[in-house]
């Protein structure tokens, strides 16, 4: 189960998570994101209520991550600790920005 | 020992975590052990699902145990499709920037990292993939 929901105010967009990323609910925010991040500069990601991630949500934010390189910049917010921890064993902190 | 029989398909995963789950609730198992061991779960049964069978599809066996003093968990994943060692792909290079990231390989290798042991052996025609994790840290 994923809940997405999105706040956007000009080139930013902010993409609140809730649930889990994972092979069943990860090509659900990777279609969600093809249709919003034309336009978009500032993209963050607030992971506060996401409670799991395995690889399929990692590849989706890895594709975030590239769109990103291109055209601005994005960032992850609140991440959880059961959830950073998937970051590093992964290498994923070296690639995003976390804060 | 308990086991579940089910078809190979991404779509059984919901089925397959509420069943180990129930088990590893039985034994008092740590939130952060239960994280990974469903994260293994994910990981190995969506790749059997993915690649084992071609389209006429197949079934997976998985067995959960809890060996010795109980202080672990073991869960073996049977199935009959074409032989796939998991464990010989070679691991993902995690310094890579993102450009340079090749998609793929990161679910086996956080299988790898986050339990106890992996083993893969082929026998009988059947692929026997066993993961095993201790309960607690």
């Amino acid at each position: 189960m994923l809940n997405i929901n999105k706040e956007q105010s000009g080139e930013s967009l902010k993409v609140v998570l809730e649930g889990r990323l994972d092979t069943m609910t990860a090509p659900v925010l990777e279609s969600e994101l093809k249709q919003s991040l034309d336009n978009v500069k500032d993209l963050v990601f607030d992971f506060e209520k996401l409670e799991y991630i395995s690889s399929a949500g990692l590849r989706v934010l890895l594709s975030a991550q590239k769109v990103m390189n291109r055209q601005g910049s994005m960032k992850l917010v609140h991440v959880r600790p059961e959830v950073n921890e998937v970051f590093e064993v992964t290498g994923f902190v070296d690639i995003l920005t976390i804060e | 020992m308990k086991e579940l029989r089910l078809e190979a398909d991404p779509g059984n995963l919901t089925k397959l975590l509420s069943f180990v789950t129930a088990e590893l609730e039985k034994k008092n198992c740590s939130p952060k052990a239960g994280m990974q061991i469903e994260m293994a779960l994910e990981e190995v049964f969506v790749n059997i699902a993915q690649y084992a069978y071609d389209a006429g599809g197949g079934d997976v066996l998985v067995r959960v145990s809890f060996p010795g003093d109980e202080a672990s968990v073991e869960i073996t994943f049977i199935d009959s499709g074409q032989p796939f060692n998991p464990l010989e792909k070679p691991d993902p290079d995690i310094t890579l920037s993102a450009e340079e990231r090749q998609i793929g390989g990161l679910g086996i290798w956080l299988v790898k990292e986050n339990m106890d042991l992996v083993q893969y052996r082929n026998e009988n025609g059947k692929n026997i993939l066993t993961i095993r994790r201790k309960l607690r840290d």
